[in-house]
C-alpha cells in the first residue's frame, strides 16, 4: 500500500477539536473524517483543490489533520501534539503544512519527529507554518515553500520572525524578486525549492530561478483570498503523483493561471467560485505544459 | 487619522536625548499570548500611558508574538492598570537591542472599481463605490479565515476592527490594511435630510 500524503492545517472553529482522516468532496462540499466543512478559504480551500486535482490525476485523495483554531493557537497545539506522536505510525511520504499558529516549540518537535522517520517525507510548508519554519532557522530542511511577494520579503529578512516585522527596504515596490530570492537562500530563510507567487510565478531551487510562468495573467486573482491555497493544493496533488518538485510547481502555477482565465473573476469573486473550474484548469495545464513550460 | 500604537509617528525616545535616546528608560511587558498583548495595550493606553507594540528581542521570541513597550519608570502604575484588567505579564524587562518595528509601508493596487491595500502579508480589497470589503487575502495565522468571514461583505464603517477579535500578528497586519483603506476611501459626507418640497 502506498504511504499516505498528509495535509496539516486548521479550520476557524474551535468546537471542531481535532479531525483526522481521508478528505473527499461531495455535493455539500468538503468532508474530512465524516465532518462537512465549507470551502471558503484557508486549509479547506487547499484540501478541496488537492481533492479535485487528485481526481484528475487518478489518485486517492490525501489524508487531512485539522485542528479547530480561530487564532488562539489551541487547535494548532492539538495538531502539533498529535502529529508528533502519530508520525511514526502514519509514515507519510509527504506532508503539506498550512494554516497553523506559528509556535516555535511545536514546530521544532514536529520537524524532529519527521526527520527521525526511517524514510524522510517530502516537506511542504505554506502560510503560518512556513513563517515558523523560517523563524526556526531550519528552513533548508524543507523541500518547498510557497510564498507570495510580501512573504518573500519576510523570508529575505534574516531579522524578522513574522511578516509583520519585515523591514521596509525589503518591502519596497522596486525590490527585485531575484535579489530577494537569493538573499532568502543565502540567509537561511528559504526552503530548497520555492514557488514564489506573483505577476510572474517563479520556480526556484537553492536560491536560483529555474523557470518563470508569466501567462495567462488575470490580475484580479491577486485580490481573491484562497488562490494561494488552490495553488498549494494542486502542487501537493502533483507531488503525490510523483512529479519532481520543479515540474509540480510549474504545472500547478500554469493551472492556477488557467483557472483565472476560465473563471474570469473580478476582485470581488470568492474562491468557491473558482474551485468548480479547477479540474478543467489542471487538465488544460497538463495538455499544454509542453507548449507553455518546456519549449525553449 | 490617528493610527493605533503610534504607528506612523516617531517613537518617543527618538525625540529625546541621553538615556532616553538609547531607549534605556523604556521597558517591555511580555505576555503569554498575542490576545493578551492586544488587551494590555488598550488598557494601558486608556490609562494614559505612552505605549506601543513591538517585536520582542530574539531571545524572547516564541513564534507569533509581540511585547508592549512602555516607560519603565511607570512600571508600578502599569502593573496596577494591568491587574485591574486581570492581566498578568509573564515578564517585565528593560528594552534591549534587537527589538523590531512593525511594518509601516502600504502598497495600493487600483483595479478600477476596486482598490486593494496590502500591509505586510495581508491584502484587503474594497469596492470603491460602495466601500464594501469584497475580499481578504494573504496571511497565514489561523484567525485570518475567521476575520475574513466577519469583514467580507461589510462596509468600511460597519465592519468590526480586525483587532477587536483578531489574535495574531496577521490580524495586526490586517488592521493596518483596514485603516489604510479607510484613509484611502473616506466616507462621503451624508447629504442633508433635504426632501423635495421641504426647506
Amino acid at each position: 500500500m502506498t504511504p499516505p500524503w498528509l495535509i496539516v492545517g486548521t479550520v476557524p472553529d474551535e468546537s471542531v477539536g481535532l479531525l483526522q482522516g481521508p478528505c473527499a468532496m461531495d455535493s455539500d462540499g468538503l468532508v474530512v473524517g465524516g465532518v462537512s466543512l465549507s470551502v471558503r478559504r484557508g486549509t479547506p480551500a487547499l484540501l478541496a483543490a488537492a481533492c479535485a486535482a487528485c481526481a484528475v490525476l487518478g489518485l486517492e485523495p490525501p489524508q487531512a489533520l485539522l485542528g479547530g483554531d480561530a487564532g488562539r493557537g489551541r487547535g494548532s497545539r492539538l495538531a502539533y501534539d498529535h502529529l508528533r506522536g502519530a508520525l511514526p505510525c502514519l509514515a507519510p511520504r509527504g506532508i503539506t503544512f498550512h494554516y497553523l499558529f506559528p509556535d516555535l516549540a511545536g514546530h521544532d518537535q514536529v520537524l524532529l519527529a519527521a526527520l527521525a522517520l526511517p524514510a524522510r517525507p517530502l516537506l511542504v510548508a505554506d502560510a503560518g507554518f512556513m513563517y515558523v519554519a523560517k523563524m526556526s532557522g531550519q528552513a533548508a530542511e524543507y523541500d518547498l515553500f510557497t510564498p507570495d511577494a510580501g512573504e518573500l520579503a519576510f523570508l529575505a529578512d534574516e531579522m524578522a520572525p513574522h511578516p509583520f516585522y519585515t523591514r521596509g527596504f525589503l518591502l519596497e515596490a522596486e525590490a527585485v524578486p531575484a535579489e530577494l530570492i537569493r538573499r532568502a537562500w543565502d540567509s537561511g530563510g528559504a526552503a530548497k525549492h520555492m514557488l514564489v507567487k506573483g505577476g510572474s510565478d517563479r520556480v526556484v531551487r537553492q536560491g536560483r530561478i529555474l523557470t518563470e510562468i508569466a501567462g495567462p495573467l488575470t490580475p484580479a486573482m491577486e485580490a481573491i483570498g484562497g488562490t494561494g491555497d488552490t495553488l498549494t493544493g494542486m502542487v501537493t496533488a502533483l507531488l503525490m503523483g510523483g512529479r519532481a518538485i520543479p515540474e509540480a510547481c510549474a504545472v500547478a502555477a500554469l493551472a492556477n493561471r488557467l483557472l483565472g482565465q476560465l473563471a474570469q473573476p473580478t476582485p470581488a469573486t470568492p474562491v468557491a467560485g473558482l474551485v468548480a473550474h479547477l479540474g478543467e484548469a489542471l487538465r488544460l495545464a497538463l495538455e499544454k505544459e509542453e507548449e507553455f513550460l518546456w519549449r525553449k | 487619522m490617528k493610527l493605533p500604537f503610534g504607528w506612523g509617528g516617531k517613537p518617543p525616545q527618538q525625540k529625546q536625548e541621553g538615556a532616553r535616546s538609547q531607549g534605556h528608560d523604556r521597558g517591555v511587558l511580555a505576555f503569554s499570548h498575542t490576545a493578551e498583548v492586544i488587551r494590555a495595550e488598550a488598557a494601558l493606553k486608556a490609562a494614559g500611558l505612552a505605549v506601543r507594540v513591538m517585536g520582542p528581542p530574539p531571545d524572547m521570541r516564541t513564534g507569533c508574538d509581540m511585547v508592549v513597550e512602555f516607560e519603565l519608570v511607570r512600571e508600578p502604575l502599569a502593573r496596577r492598570v494591568l491587574a485591574e484588567a486581570k492581566l498578568a505579564p509573564l515578564a517585565v524587562a528593560p528594552v534591549r537591542a534587537g527589538m523590531l518595528e512593525p511594518v509601516s509601508l502600504h502598497q495600493i493596487k487600483d483595479f478600477g472599481q476596486w482598490l486593494m491595500v496590502r500591509a505586510a502579508n495581508m491584502k484587503l480589497t474594497v469596492d470603491k463605490n460602495t466601500r464594501v470589503i469584497v475580499n481578504i487575502s494573504g496571511g497565514g495565522c489561523p484567525d485570518v479565515p475567521a476575520l475574513a468571514e466577519l469583514l467580507v461583505g461589510q462596509t468600511l464603517d460597519a465592519a468590526p476592527s480586525p483587532l477587536a477579535t483578531g489574535q495574531t500578528l496577521c490580524a495586526y497586519a490586517l488592521e493596518l490594511a483596514f485603516r489604510e483603506a479607510q484613509r484611502q476611501l473616506p466616507a462621503h459626507p451624508r447629504p442633508e435630510h433635504a426632501q423635495p418640497g421641504r426647506p
